[in-house]
């Protein structure tokens, strides 16, 4: 499947290893569910291969914390696209938990949710239909106005209104980064 | 009335292009039925048993007169000459064909209307009582916080695929017109013993089949901390609401499986990391929002001036007077409701020259505003008191002054097995027979302020657990049945109704309401006392056993 990294298409260089598979390939970096990572915690220490962690819907964001320092990537799941805790994850990440590498969008991502995605700091999308991946840019200027502030850094309405007022002009140029704000 | 800025009409623009450009992709099918059924709930378009309906949002409950006239356009355009104006201050259109549904919105869009969010499980059309800004009774005008967060709402990008519907009431007024206790979380906007502004903040109440009154979360929350509260609410309830199923994943079962209090402390913890973020209100934001709502300019005028003495003779004028007339913050002005209930008729239908014939008296007589109540009828908010007496003649030629809001007649009602894919069984035909049985004036008024809720499944868009008589139609081996509840009501006093006793047929319901407003006649203690006060004082037992005797 395509892999969209900040609206490009590009190569993933992460093998996503099932839980069922037996051995971890050597010398590459992989993606792995919270379950197979747990298992191989001390093997990968070892390794010394860059590591993706599938972070699993029902389990609270915040304890991701104390392996973050040895992760390259997060990805967060979408089982259908009409679930929606993984919104809620990837701001909690971006903007409480402060995360600024790699953040990916993986199950049933599909083309109307991609602005969405990056809104709530998504960066990387694996697209299910390859017409999707094709209309990513489309997807992602399908709206110029956005009312309210994420940690995206797009100026949300709640003050890009009071920008048009000439005594307010210092508020016109900063972002609306969310909660770390 | 909120005038929209060139981002609302940008936004709305682009909403209008991205759902042209869904529905191609529909019917070029690259987007499966599956797919597409959420996108096009999120702007208002639903699968009904007969054709597509579009439900636009009328957002708390305030209208121009010139998109009223454009509903009107489109009921006659597209439509069947008619809309159905809904509980949630919302408007239905029932006979709309798909491929004509990009220019309708196009049409209505023009004019700042749409259907965005009014379904799907997304933050709903925020509602709010429909006499804000005019009554005498509010610490302030409740649109200005529902704007705001009608616009922290649009499109959020977290809360679009909640694990189900989220609609959220403001009152501002003590006396509570907006059933905040029946919604996923409630307002109640009062000011603290400081003079500060702020809210009460109820979670968890709803209506559906697993009813609940809404539990105070926090007595006070001041106003500027209205949206991060809003954020943490709703971020506990993406991520721990239940997806499991269906009928279990409101936030008011979450509410009721951990308890209010262990709720609450999810919520305060969340709140505690972001309500000193980006969402803090500043007066500056507060006051950009309510620069743009326009009051009307009113003019200095006796409140009871001639005009009014001389038509009180006419004891018709009386009547409706009487009973559709409120008082009004300005001297000299009323507010006016219009009755959306007349005798036989389906409750709150309004056919295209109805719509007209209002818009046309709105602008006339009532600054170009019109309104729209959760009990489906219309109001007037600012009319001035001189010209009742002119404006009641054009409602009473357009069969739009029926004098009996709050009487059993003035009948809330969804629409039933007659439209809606969900029901059980019909809604409107009981309510017009019930208002055909009442249609003596001099009777329903003797009976006073009587609310008769009708739901035709457990779904309860009918709101049947918050009438003081409640009505749910239930299908047995095929047949239409009704189930009756007592004493329930959606105000600041907000219960569920007791079940009466065993479900009856349909051609039953009618005899049996006139058999309870019967057994309430003979147990008032008076004729002061109220239907809804009789049942608190003796409970349903002396209702049940004078009822079910007779059958």
């Amino acid at each position: 499947m395509p892999l969209i990294e900040n609206g490009k298409l590009v190569e993933d260089r992460f093998i996503r290893v099932a839980d069922e598979d037996e051995t971890l390939p050597a010398s590459t970096p992989v993606l792995l569910s919270l379950d197979r990572f747990l298992k191989e915690e001390e093997a990968l220490k070892s390794a010394n291969v860059e590591v993706g962690l599938i972070w699993p819907n029902n389990k609270p964001i915040a304890e991701i914390a104390p392996y973050l320092p040895r992760l390259a990537l997060v990805a967060l799941n979408f089982p259908t696209f009409r679930d929606g805790r993984a919104y809620s994850q990837a701001r909690l990440l971006r903007e409480r938990l402060g995360w600024k590498g790699p953040l990916r969008a993986v199950g049933n991502v599909l083309r109307d949710q991609f602005l969405i995605m990056a809104r709530s700091g998504f960066d990387q999308i694996v697209p299910v239909k390859p017409a999707d991946a094709q209309a990513f840019d489309a997807a992602m200027h399908s709206y110029t106005v956005f009312y309210q502030p994420t940690g995206d850094g797009r100026k949300s309405l709640l003050r890009a209104r009071l920008g048009r007022s000439a005594t307010r002009a210092d508020d016109n140029g900063s972002s609306d980064r969310g909660a770390a704000a | 009335m909120y005038v929209y800025d060139e981002f609302d009409r940008a936004f709305l623009a682009e909403r209008v292009a991205d759902f042209r450009d869904q529905v191609e992709r529909r019917l070029s099918g690259a987007l499966s039925e599956d797919e597409f059924k959420p996108l096009r709930l999120m702007n208002g378009v639903y699968l009904q048993l007969h054709a597509y309906m579009l439900r636009i949002a009328i957002p708390y409950g305030t209208l121009s007169s010139d998109q009223l006239r454009r509903m009107a356009h489109v009921a006659r355009v597209y439509d069947r000459g008619y809309g159905h104006f809904t509980t949630r201050q919302n408007i239905q259109f029932n006979w709309i064909k798909l491929e004509d549904l990009p220019q309708a919105m196009a049409d209505l869009g023009e004019v700042g209307v749409h259907g965005i969010q009014t379904s799907g499980n997304c933050i709903r059309n925020v509602t709010t009582d429909q006499w804000a800004g005019a009554t005498p009774e509010e610490f302030d005008d409740p649109r200005i916080w529902a704007e705001i967060l009608r616009q922290y709402s649009t499109f959020h990008p977290e809360f679009t695929y909640l694990p189900r519907k989220f609609k959220i009431a403001i009152t501002a007024a003590p006396k509570d017109r907006a059933a905040t206790k029946v919604h996923d979380v409630g307002l109640r906007l009062h000011r603290n013993e400081d003079g500060e502004l702020g809210f009460e903040v109820l979670v968890g109440g709803g209506l559906g089949r697993t009813p609940f009154v809404g539990k105070s979360i926090r007595p006070f929350l001041p106003v500027r901390h209205v949206l991060s509260y809003i954020e943490a609410i709703m971020r506990v309830y993406n991520q721990f609401g239940r997806r499991d199923n269906i009928y279990k994943a409101r936030i008011k079962i979450l509410v009721h499986e951990i308890g209010a209090e262990a709720f609450a402390q999810a919520v305060e913890a969340e709140w505690a990391n972001i309500r000193d973020g980006a969402l803090k209100l500043t007066d500056e934001i507060i006051d950009d929002i309510r620069a743009r709502f326009l009051y009307p300019d009113f003019a200095a005028l006796e409140a009871e001036p001639a005009e009014l003495k001389a038509a009180l003779e006419d004891p018709r004028f009386a009547t409706w007077y009487r009973n559709s007339v409120h008082k009004h913050k300005v001297p000299g002005y009323s507010i006016v409701t219009i009755s959306l209930k007349p005798v036989g008729a389906p409750p709150g239908d309004a056919t295209a020259d109805q719509m007209d014939v209002v818009a046309d008296l709105a602008d006339a007589y009532a600054f170009h505003e019109i309104r729209v109540g959760h009990e489906q009828n219309l109001c007037l908010p600012n009319v001035a008191t001189k010209d009742l007496p002119e404006l009641w003649r054009q409602l009473d030629a357009a069969e739009l002054a029926t004098p009996n809001v709050n009487h059993i007649s003035d009948i809330i009602a969804c629409p039933g097995l007659d439209y809606c894919a969900l029901a059980n069984a019909r809604a409107i035909p009981v309510a017009q027979e019930i208002s055909k049985r009442f249609a003596d004036l001099d009777r329903s008024r003797g009976i006073g302020r009587l609310h008769v809720n009708i739901s035709g499944c457990i779904n309860a868009c009918g709101h049947h657990h918050v009438g003081h008589i409640g009505i749910l139609g239930v299908e047995k081996n095929g047949q239409e049945f009704y189930q009756i509840t007592l004493g329930g009501r959606a105000d600041e006093h907000a219960q569920l109704g007791t079940l009466l006793g065993p479900a009856v047929s349909y051609d039953q319901v009618p005899g049996l309401i006139e058999d309870i407003v019967d057994a309430y006649l003979e147990l008032r203690s008076s004729p002061k006392e109220l239907f809804i006060d009789t049942v608190h004082r003796l409970g349903v037992e002396p209702f049940k056993e004078r009822v079910y005797a007779t059958h």
